[in-house]
């Protein structure tokens, strides 16, 4: 039976990770199939036909799905799951609230936030912020499963040429309602699909500060990040905080600038390809998994890096 | 209008782990032991309604060995006023807690139950989704504030690139991410009191719920060693490097 992929969208674009939940899912060994569930999402759902290796595109159409409210999805997807082996989505904050509740309306375990898939009921998945390796098989007949999307690769976005099924909504239910949305809106790239990140912490003294790593960050055409420290001082918003309770993010470079490097910053950043730490604390821990290690006030530094870059 | 608030004891988010040699799990002996740190931001959240009026009575609930009562004793000296412990050795998995918790709301009936979003053990992010599934209730998955209205809670949810409100109708289940609160520390006084408290024992098989596992632990290993670099003497050096050595910029 295949393998049904539940796409992150905001109705007018596909989320970035659902390329690699794609990968993932085609590493079950099934045919893969995605849902596109949402209000006006028809662009989306071509766009999902468009990847390689995807065999069909369901789509629903409905005001309950517009916001992605978990109560009204789950309803969909159980109703979906008779006709798969394995539901799969991403880490997204949308997925980890939807996909538990189906696992629980069809009394299945769900295998949350896996890094690898090792057969069709056996996967890997970090515990303890990434310092225990949990090699786990599903008993379950039907597998409701997260993908941390950076330990995969991404699949191509064109090529493919799935065919389209429209399904009908599920039954309406009035649990919860849309309220309102306060998105962040950066000109830099998102955090969880970034090359490059440059990322502040407790060193970083104020928000203000920040504007040092973003003049860098322009440079590098990388996303900004932050330390929970950072979060916590209130330097800045919590969607920026990368680590075990923020995102996990594994971009081609990392630089950490003015971050000690607790357990839980380095759960969210160490399978970055190349990490750099700036830190003026020889013995800062994020030392021991830089790549590049520069002992600096990261007030100096960092006009520095701007211009070096520059040049 | 009663609150359940469940916790979980978990390894101290301070305490550096070690996998065991034989790769059956974590080295759990004479490790430090405390509460979930999201779940002390639910019963801190839990006792303010309380100390509010808006609750009545806030109810601990943890599932787990005789040893889990140190934490229930944690959230009485926090401020709840009563605890149950759901008394078992036996491995239990997300599924089979939110099973537990399920049964414990159906006796005792709280308008709202706080969870944290994940334990910082085996970071599933997944017991307050599905106790809210298996009661057929809404849910406020990471949230950072919640307002209760007439027959209604409005929560603020930590979403990926901001922040959402949604209105749900109650009961509901909520879950707490980071900045709902600061937790309080227990004062010396309401530790000796939380010694008073009282903590109810049931077990699995007094509320008929079938705890098996259904994900089976095949091997827990270390990640791989990242190995540490050098150190640059300056920026401009830095800058060569990741150029010329590492090619990424």
């Amino acid at each position: 039976m295949p393998t049904l992929v539940v796409a992150d969208h905001n109705n007018a674009a596909l989320g970035a990770g659902t390329m690699s939940v794609v990968t993932a899912a085609a590493a079950l060994g099934q045919d893969v199939h995605v849902l596109v569930a949402g209000l006006g999402a028809s662009g989306v759902a071509t766009a999902a036909a468009g990847i390689p290796g995807v065999a069909k595109v369901l789509h629903c159409e409905d005001a309950a799905y517009e916001h992605g409210l978990a109560e009204s999805l789950a309803l969909l997807l159980v109703r979906l799951a008779e006709g798969y082996e394995a539901i799969i989505a991403s880490t997204s904050s949308a997925a980890k609230a939807v996909m538990p509740r189906v696992a629980a309306l069809l009394d299945v375990a769900p295998i949350s936030d896996i890094s690898a898939v090792l057969s069709a009921d056996t996967f890997v998945r970090p515990t303890y912020a990434g310092n225990a390796m949990a090699t786990v098989r599903s008993s379950d007949p039907i597998k409701v499963i997260t993908v941390r999307t950076s330990q995969f690769e991404t699949a191509p976005d064109t090529g493919g040429n799935a065919t389209i099924e429209t399904v009908a909504a599920a039954e309406a239910q009035a649990l919860s309602s849309f309220v309102s949305r306060d998105l962040n809106i950066t000109e830099r790239p998102e955090l969880t699909s970034a090359r490059v990140i440059i990322s502040g912490g407790r060193g970083m003294a104020s928000g203000d500060n920040f504007a040092l790593l973003d003049a860098v960050a322009a440079k590098l055409n990388a996303a900004v990040g932050a330390s929970r420290a950072a979060v916590d001082a209130g330097f800045v918003p919590n969607d920026y905080q990368v680590g075990q309770t923020g995102k996990i993010v594994a971009p081609e470079l990392y630089v950490a600038v003015g971050i000690s490097g607790a357990i839980q910053h380095l759960a969210g950043m160490k399978d970055s390809k190349v990490i750099v730490a700036i830190n003026k604390d020889e013995d800062a821990p994020i030392f021991q998994v830089a790549d590049y290690g520069l002992v600096a006030d990261l007030f100096d530094a960092l006009p520095e890096l701007e211009r070096e870059l520059s040049e | 209008m009663k609150i359940v608030v469940a916790v979980k004891r978990v390894v101290d988010a301070n305490v550096n782990i070690r996998v065991k040699a034989d790769a059956t799990g974590v080295e759990l002996a004479n490790v430090k032991m405390s509460m979930n740190p999201f779940d002390e931001i639910g019963v801190e959240e839990a006792v303010r309604l309380r100390e509010s009026g808006a609750a009545s009575e806030v109810i601990a609930v943890s599932a787990g060995g005789p040893s889990c009562q140190e934490t229930l004793r944690t959230a009485l000296a926090m401020g709840a006023d009563r605890a149950i412990l759901v008394n078992t050795e036996a491995e239990l998995q997300p599924l089979a807690v939110a099973k537990l918790l399920k049964a414990v709301v159906e006796r005792e009936g709280p308008t709202i139950v706080f969870t944290g979003k994940q334990a910082i053990d085996d970071d599933s992010n997944a017991t307050g989704q599905m106790l809210a599934a298996l009661l057929g209730w809404s849910q406020g998955t990471f949230i950072s504030k919640q307002t209760i209205t007439d027959g209604a809670v409005e929560v603020t949810r930590e979403i990926d690139s901001g922040l959402e409100t949604l209105t749900l109708s109650l009961p509901s289940v909520l879950t707490t991410d980071l900045r709902l609160n600061v937790p309080r520390y227990a004062s010396l006084p309401n530790i000796m009191k939380a010694k008073k408290k009282p903590i109810d024992q049931v077990t699995p098989e007094d509320l008929g719920v079938d705890i098996a596992p259904r994900l089976e632990v095949l091997k827990v290993e270390e990640p791989p060693v990242r190995a540490a670099g050098v150190k640059v003497g300056s920026v401009q050096e830095l800058v060569s490097k990741l150029r010329d050595e590492a090619g990424v910029i």
